[in-house]
């Protein structure tokens, strides 16, 4: 199995070696993988259908829990056939969508990196294994979203969906931990056994939110759902794919996967079922007003995930029943209408609906499809569709206590818009009079017709023949949810009842509407102006907020003047050094440690005190030269004093050269001048003095503290016994510490090298003006 | 005045492990001397007089000093150890891997240090 | 004495401070050596300071027999002296450099006017 998922990385990688020879005809090769996978896949059917599930264990980093676990059950099969068997058919249909293109080699190679992550998604049973995978996804829609890179909305898209997604992956990310941290383990399967330990944990509701988050960036739900229209930018097979079928199902997937660790409860039920009650409701009505192809399905994808969203939260058995089969109807009929406009766009030109009409008659089989699905997401009787949406209203109907009325009315109402939203894609573009423009129109390659007609002939066949899949993959899938065996086989026929009735409303309303009503740029236009109130709106004005403080805040702060920064600096020491020094207890010196002071001593002190107020007040460079090496040379005095004649050697020196580079450098150089007015000197002096009143204060702290001499020991205990050297310091520089001395004169050579460079380079041509 | 001054500098160079002294303080003392010969007979002809310019002995000290760290590698031994000759030198001492990391840091700050000066007031005039 | 060090960096370091906020580059500079002087005398100082006893071993010992300075300051202080020679130089001839380049010795004219409309 770990192969099986690491098939699509593998190829991938394949791609950029290879990748060229896939170009031309044999681009179809490329469809051979999720072939091959949906027939691996397909081969466990019998087996899950049966209750097995099988596992694969595979240690990765064990200490941190994280290991290839993966878990083929009821609702991972289900998944994965709709990943491969979808995948086949879009990687069929983009041979020759794409046909030509010159980054083919590329858009397979992500598609191939998608569905490897997808499958592990899935698949996963170890919960940080499944956000790895998880945001593999995100990164893979990102590239394929951004497929037409030479488009800046393409690249805006692409970022947006990136920022969206992983936003929630982050926060997803913060709950799977959490989860995993409280119950002990990483594993679902264990997690389920101490689920009632973790919904009585005080985090619970933490956990929730963040899940959900997670889960609903992904799945595009209120109020982050704007990604998905902008994702439409994506080529159409990548939409039907991922942004349709797959990707976007994730989110439902993740929380259908975590119903039995976390779900049941009310923080877990209502949260979900208002979010996907709102979503539901917002993506169909916003559908209806959209006049291009792909923005309609697009929206009625948003309300569709919706609807899997909200039966989940029911999470009673009926719903997720319906839940299950509702993933499986929507993924045929969407992915089917999008190629659908697939081939319309990529024959007419334009994916405007109001454009569009009569093209049964020359792209036929396309308008079968077309009808086909239509009528699925429909739910007209006989259809896939039908029975889904049957299951909807029994679900909602079922609800005990809270309030069936409502939530019915909601799934009734939603469905009217789908159902309108699924006509207008699916029929209004083949039915009526063929306009003259699209006469020359000719059916394109049957690997462009062939995919939505097989996925919208399933739809039907689903519809008619229930029991093809319903043993097999649905209830398996509903089962792996609830842990539990459900005991209601499919059925076209209920009788008649309450919900046949509603179906029959929501029929005669939505076909009522598609005659009355003809989508228009006034629609569109009309709806448009509530844009500035949409969350995408509310949420690119924040970025845009964000943005301008950001850039006030470093225009204050990043002003381009050294000595402002320099002061701000200083002063934040000042206060938190001072803070520390005299939170720590009073300061005071010990008299008797201190060493006698000598004439000498104070003759130098004094010196130095006078070249430091020479120094900062002359007003002539030499003078403040001169007296910054007599500064130099009083340091060296003192070096002599106290026992240090290497330094003194050293420090005498390197002032008799540094004099000679000032010389050098400075004497050429007019006097200084008096830049700052006075109020800028005082304020200077007070924070100099502040900082240099510190420092002397922590100097005194430090000197009550006792010496830890064990290390002066060492070197001076085994300088000779060792290194056989008997002045210490040098034998700490060459021998002891030696590589720190290598490296420093590897620190002058560079200095060496910067003003050789410096000075010898020949003035460039914009330094000669 | 400069062959004192070098000779002055090596001395300082080679007792550095006994006494105060060692390789950067030589290696400033010699610089000092040829900057001193360079005031009185102007830089050119110092120049000359060292025969390459003062930039070629920064590789040639960092060698000498990269050499002597891991030369005690060839004998088998940790990068660092100090290897010694068992007899003693008249007036330097006994001679050992260190004095050849010393002699090579003398030949580094006398390149830095010249290279540094030299272009200055070759720029400078 | 050390009461009378310390003081003495503490002015160090003011000056040094009150020096690196002046808008003159070659006043900067004299900061950055007032500040390194006054860091070395600091470290120097915290070492503890002896007197008159270089840590040198006796040429007839092979051990210390008496106190001695505490070495490892002084070996800390040799290699800061010796590397701000090296930024010294190179800061000098950055200014030279800038001044040759904009004919000014303050640090404000450095700033170009493309660099504000970011």
């Amino acid at each position: 199995m770990l192969f099986a998922i690491l098939a699509g990385f593998i190829v991938s990688l394949l791609y950029i070696p290879f990748g060229r020879f896939l170009k031309g005809r044999l681009a179809v090769l490329a469809s051979l993988l999720p072939i091959g996978l949906f027939t691996y896949f397909a081969a466990f059917i019998p087996d899950i259908q049966d209750g097995a599930s099988i596992a694969f264990h595979q240690p990765w980093v064990p200490s941190l829990g994280i290991n290839f676990d993966f878990q083929l059950d009821g609702l991972s099969l289900l998944f994965s056939l709709l990943i491969t068997g979808i995948g086949s058919l879009v990687f069929l249909y983009a041979a020759a969508y794409l046909k030509g293109h010159p980054y083919l080699d590329r858009f397979y190679a992500y598609l191939s990196l998608f569905m490897a992550a997808m499958l592990g998604v899935v698949l996963a049973d170890n919960v940080l294994l499944l956000f790895i995978f998880w945001e593999l996804t995100s990164i893979s829609s990102f590239f394929l979203i951004g497929f037409n890179n030479d488009n800046a909305d393409s690249r805006k898209s692409a970022l947006v969906a990136l920022g969206v997604t992983g936003g929630g992956g982050f926060l997803l990310m913060a709950g799977l931990i959490l989860m995993g941290h409280l119950s002990g383990s990483y594993s679902i399967q264990e997690m389920i056994a101490t689920n009632e330990y973790l919904k009585g944990h005080a985090l619970y509701g933490l956990i929730l939110l963040l899940v959900f988050v997670g889960a609903f960036t992904k799945s595009a739900q209120f109020p982050f759902h704007f990604w998905l229209p902008g994702a439409m930018k994506a080529p159409t097979p990548i939409s039907a794919y991922l942004h349709s079928a797959t990707m976007v199902k994730a989110g439902v997937y993740l929380l259908a996967r975590l119903y039995p660790v976390l779900g049941g409860t009310d923080y877990w039920t209502y949260p979900l079922i208002i979010i996907g009650g709102i979503t539901m409701l917002y993506g169909a009505f916003h559908s209806i007003f959209r006049t291009d192809l792909k923005g309609i399905l697009a929206y009625s994808t948003i309300s569709a995930l919706g609807i899997l969203v909200f039966l989940i939260g029911i999470g009673t058995p009926q719903s997720l029943l319906a839940a299950a089969v509702f993933i499986l109807v929507h993924a045929l009929y969407k992915a089917a209408l999008f190629l659908t406009t697939g081939v319309i766009d990529h024959e007419t030109g334009t994916r405007d609906v109001t454009q569009l009409s009569g093209l049964r008659k020359v792209l036929f089989p396309l308008a079968i499809a077309g009808l086909l699905a239509a009528l699925s997401s429909a739910g007209l009787p006989f259809t896939f569709g039908f029975i889904g949406k049957d299951l909807v209203y029994e679900a909602t109907l079922h609800t005990d206590g809270i309030l069936p009325l409502v939530l019915t009315g909601l799934a009734v109402v939603t469905n009217i818009f789908l159902l309108y939203a699924g006509l207008l894609a699916g029929l209004k573009p083949f039915a009526g009079r063929l306009p003259e423009r699209y006469s020359a129109i000719h059916l394109p390659h049957a690997l462009m017709w062939a995919p939505p007609l097989l996925l919208a002939i399933l739809g039907i066949a689903f519809g008619a023949f229930p029991a093809l899949a319903d043993a097999s993959l649905l209830n398996p899938a509903a089962t792996a949810m609830i842990n539990e065996a459900i005991d209601s086989p499919l059925k076209i026929w209920h009788g008649f009842n309450t919900v046949l009735l509603l179906s029959g409303i929501t029929l005669a309303l939505g076909v009522a509407l598609y005659l009355a009503r003809k989508p228009s740029a006034h629609g569109l236009a009309w709806i448009e102006r509530f844009n500035p109130l949409s969350p995408k709106h509310l949420i690119a004005s924040l970025t845009r907020a964000v943005h301008r403080f950001a850039i006030r805040y470093t225009r204050t702060l990043h002003n381009g003047f050294l000595r402002v920064y320099l002061l701000r600096i200083i002063i934040f020491a000042v206060l938190l050094l001072a803070f520390r020094l005299f939170s720590g207890g009073a300061i005071r010196l010990i008299p008797d440690q201190l060493s006698p002071v000598g004439i000498y001593e104070i003759a130098v002190v004094g010196i130095l005190v006078a070249a430091i107020y020479l120094a900062v007040t002359s007003t002539s460079r030499l003078t403040a030269v001169v007296a910054t090496s007599v500064i130099g040379y009083g340091m060296c005095l003192l070096f002599v004093f106290y026992s240090a004649p290497d330094l003194a050697m050293t420090q005498f020196t390197i002032d008799t050269l540094t004099v000679v580079l000032f010389v050098l450098v400075l004497f050429r150089l007019p006097s200084f001048l008096n830049l700052a007015n006075r109020g800028t000197r005082i304020r200077d002096w007070l924070v100099a003095s502040a900082f240099g009143a510190v420092i002397a204060l922590i100097g005194i702290q430090v000197l009550n503290q006792p010496i830890d001499d064990t290390i002066s020991k060492f070197y001076g205990d085994n300088a000779y016994v060792l290194a056989k050297g008997k002045n210490v310091v040098n034998v700490i520089l060459v021998d002891f510490r030696g590589f720190d001395t290598m490296f420093e004169i590897v620190v002058l050579s560079i200095a060496a090298i910067g003003v050789f460079s410096l000075l010898k380079l020949r003035l460039k041509a914009s330094e000669k003006e | 005045m400069l062959p004192i001054l070098l000779l002055f500098s090596l001395f300082i160079l080679l007792r550095g492990h006994y006494y105060p002294g060692g390789g950067f303080v030589g290696g400033l003392i010699a610089a000092i001397a040829f900057v001193l010969h360079s005031f009185t007979n102007g830089t050119d002809d110092t120049l000359k007089l060292l025969r390459v310019h003062p930039s070629a002995f920064i590789p040639v000290g960092l060698g000498i000093a990269a050499l002597s760290m891991f030369a005690p590698m060839l004998v088998g031994q940790p990068v660092m150890t100090g290897l010694w000759f068992n007899e003693p030198f008249p007036v330097i001492g006994l001679i050992g891997s260190a004095l050849f990391f010393d002699i090579g840091v003398y030949i580094v700050v006398v390149g830095v240090v010249l290279t540094i000066l030299f272009t200055i007031s070759q720029y400078s005039e | 004495m050390e009461l009378l060090l310390v003081i003495l960096i503490g002015i160090l370091y003011a000056a040094g401070i009150f020096m690196l906020l002046r808008r003159s580059m070659v006043k900067l500079l004299i900061g950055l050596t007032l500040l390194g002087n006054g860091a070395n005398l600091l470290i120097f100082l915290l070492g503890g300071i002896t007197k008159g006893k270089p840590p040198v071993i006796d040429s007839a010992a092979k051990l210390f027999t008496d106190i001695y300075a505490d070495p490892i300051p002084q070996a800390l202080i040799l290699t800061a002296i010796v590397i701000s020679f090296g930024l010294q130089a190179f800061a000098i001839v950055l200014l030279k450099r800038v001044y040759v380049l904009i004919n000014s010795d303050d640090l404000d004219d450095l700033n170009t006017p493309e660099e504000e409309d970011i």
